[in-house]
């Protein structure tokens, strides 16, 4: 096993958050004052104002690892897991709180592609500019500027703005620059999610090479497929911890079955501008409530929600699988007309779902109210969360696993096929 | 190369990593140079049209105010001291608002921050070069003849630059967590140039006024302007132009060390 070239020991990063009723993205000098003056006052008048309290937050917490030059290594987890924190700190953007890390070598990062694109220049000078950005030298974009503009495809439109490319061509310019770069790591996040089927093969390809000539690849996906093709290791990771380090399949089932599932009924916080989402379950064929579904059965989902009577509004349900993709969406307005009561008022509905074949495994509804054809106006991610443990339409013993890769659901025959003779040629 | 990353190392490839990023900063200042008068109708004619409209608001207010007491001619007069309130009023403003005008960047990818306000002063020169070329057009047209003090223009460019950098660089830090000084810029742009010697001379300033006036670091640098274009013909006290140094520096110093102080954080912050 050759050096390491990236070694993380004990890497940890805190935030501080400060709660109030509502969090707010600016922070002003007048908060700040008035905030110090409030604080006394808070204690004596009792918990009626909305408090300001900080509350320390590990994102990332005694993150260890080390890799090997040449390794292309997958980093997955659910969202909030600590993937992106633990990039951000790889490729410097911010600093960790604890722990030590040594690089041996250019690091260069792909946080999103197209960083620094400016839609008012052209894509000849766009290319100069991300180069500069992602830490290639003017000389450097120079000598390989006809090898990305071939990888992007873009040859006609070197000198339009890129405003006015199409999101395709937008990203492929944008990869195709990040994928000229020759940084002895690279850090790649997310960029094959976009792109077309040809392109995303293109991609991959090109990380194969920069893998096979001796660059370490670090590899952030929601894409098991890519992750399982392209890597030779992934580390998993939970709740900002190492929960798994090992080959690519093992990790995938490992992530696969990891799901947490919080015990009680689901209830969410918050609530939106006109409506809340008060809490959610899944029923059972006797209407009770349970984290299990029984494959091929109607779905029920209960929902409890209040509205102010604000006349056009519906519910939305988005049936998500164990990698964060959304597979299905149900939807009261869209699909059926239905409108929420005008009445303001708490209320409890129950979608009742056609039966669906899907895989074992772990989902969740994200369930949301929204004012029709405008904005979401209560969303909450992962309200319901449920298993499959079994699934197979036809009743046959093999399990219909959604970490095969195989898909989500099951298509089974609506009738038994039959083979009908047909003669070679005529 | 190794590249050690621990809790407040952010420090110790700093300086290395600014000369390593420094086409970086050319590219930042030519990206907005070339995208800010796009779509625009009439182009860079804009970088002489703001001053030329500031001069000829001034210099009619200098008719009505009776303030006509210079031997050179009034258009020349405030120019040279438009020309440097300018670039140092653009500069304040561009590198004050660059950080939060360059989130994207600053929370996707890693470069020595610094970079960004310095490449916006870099885009405020280039306006200034432009407007320069204005005022020789002025003075040739009145005739009136610099000496060998033009020399000393550039020192006093700089000290314009090293000023507008060191308020810059504190403002840009600022406005990353406390968005209030967003209003704060154009605010103190606005006062300050009714209180420069813009439009007048220092020497219509009331003696006794002197002293306070002197706190006001873009005096000597006006007076400066002015004595160094017009051959001898604008008076430069040294106290103002010592106190101009002295301000100048201590602005980048409090800047420079807030800046890299706040630095690690704007990634979070922003």
């Amino acid at each position: 096993m050759s050096a390491s070239v990236v070694s993380v020991e004990g890497v940890g990063k805190r935030y501080r958050l400060r709660h109030r009723h509502e969090t707010e993205r600016y922070a002003t000098l007048g908060e700040a004052v008035v905030g110090a003056f409030k604080a006394p006052f808070r204690r004596l008048s009792g918990a009626r104002l909305p408090a300001v309290t900080t509350d320390d937050f590990w994102a990332l917490r005694d993150v260890s690892f080390r890799i090997s030059e040449g390794e292309v290594v997958g980093i997955i987890g659910r969202n909030g897991a600590g993937k992106s924190t633990l990039l951000k700190i790889l490729s410097r953007i911010t600093e960790p709180t604890t722990g030590r890390i040594v690089l041996g070598g250019r690091v260069a990062s792909l946080l999103e592609v197209g960083t620094g694109f400016h839609p008012e220049l052209s894509g000849r000078e766009n290319i100069f500019l991300n180069a500069a950005i992602l830490g290639m030298s003017r000389a450097e974009t120079a000598r390989r500027f006809d090898e990305i503009v071939a990888f992007a495809e873009v040859e006609q439109f070197l000198d339009t703005p890129v405003k006015r490319y199409s999101s395709g061509m937008y990203v492929r310019l944008a990869f195709a620059v990040a994928a000229h770069l020759e940084p002895d790591i690279l850090i790649v996040d997310e960029v094959l999610a976009v792109g077309d089927a040809a392109f995303q093969k293109k991609s991959l390809g090109k990380m194969h090479e920069a893998s096979r000539s001796g660059r370490t690849v670090l590899f952030v996906s929601h894409n098991m497929a890519a992750v399982g093709n392209l890597t030779s290791r992934c580390v998993v990771l939970s709740a900002g911890t190492v929960a798994f380090d090992g080959a690519p399949a093992a990790a995938i089932e490992h992530y696969m079955q990891s799901g947490q599932r919080p015990s009680g009924p689901a209830v969410a916080n918050g609530r939106g501008p006109h409506t809340a989402v008060m809490r959610a379950r899944l029923l059972n064929s006797a209407g009770e409530g349970t984290d299990i579904y029984q494959p091929g059965t109607p779905l029920r989902i209960e929902v409890v929600f209040e509205t102010d009577g604000t006349p056009r509004a519906s519910l939305e349900a988005f049936l998500i699988d164990a990698v964060g993709q959304k597979l299905a969406l149900a939807s009261l307005h869209q699909f059926h007309g239905v409108t929420l009561p005008s009445q303001r008022g708490r209320f409890r509905t129950v979608l009742d779902l056609e039966p669906m074949w899907l895989a074992s495994g772990s989902y969740s509804f994200d369930v949301t109210t929204s004012i029709v054809n405008s904005n979401w106006d209560h969303y909450v991610e992962g309200l319901i969360q449920f298993d499959v443990t079994g699934s197979n339409p036809g009743g046959q013993a093999w399990d219909f696993r959604h970490s095969l890769g195989y898909g989500a659901l099951a298509m089974s025959c609506a009738r038994m096929p039959e083979f009908l003779a047909e003669r070679d040629g005529r | 190369m190794t590249i050690i990353i621990e809790p407040g190392r952010a420090a110790a490839h700093y300086w290395r990593d600014l000369w390593r990023y420094r086409e970086l900063m050319y590219f930042l200042a030519w990206r907005d140079l070339s995208v800010r008068y796009k779509q625009t109708a009439i182009g860079v004619a804009w970088a002489v049209l703001r001053p030329a409209l500031t001069l000829l608001v001034f210099v009619a207010f200098r008719r009505m105010a009776g303030l006509r007491q210079s031997e050179v001619p009034d258009v020349v007069l405030v120019m040279a001291a438009v020309l440097p309130w300018q670039f140092f009023s653009s500069a304040l403003s561009e590198s004050s608002a660059s950080l939060i005008g360059n989130t994207g960047l600053i929370s996707k990818v890693y470069f020595p921050r610094l970079i960004i306000p310095v490449a916006a002063i870099a885009t405020a020169f280039v306006d200034f070069l432009i407007t320069l070329g204005l005022l020789a057009g002025l003075m040739a047209w009145y005739g009136v003849a610099p000496d060998a003090r033009l020399l000393a223009l550039p020192a006093f460019v700089l000290l314009a630059a090293v000023l507008s950098l060191g308020l810059g660089l504190l403002l840009a830090a600022l406005t990353v967590t406390y968005r209030d000084f967003r209003y704060v810029v154009p605010f103190v742009v606005q006062m300050g140039l009714f209180v420069s010697p813009v439009a007048f001379a220092t020497s219509q300033v009331p003696e006794r006024w002197r002293q306070v006036y002197a706190l006001n670091p873009m005096v000597g640098i006006i007076d400066g302007f002015r004595w160094s274009v017009l051959g001898g013909q604008a008076p430069l006290a040294p106290a103002f132009l010592v106190s101009s140094v002295a301000l100048s520096l201590g602005a980048l110093v409090v800047g420079a060390w807030y800046f890299r102080k706040t630095e690690r954080g704007f990634a979070d912050a922003i």
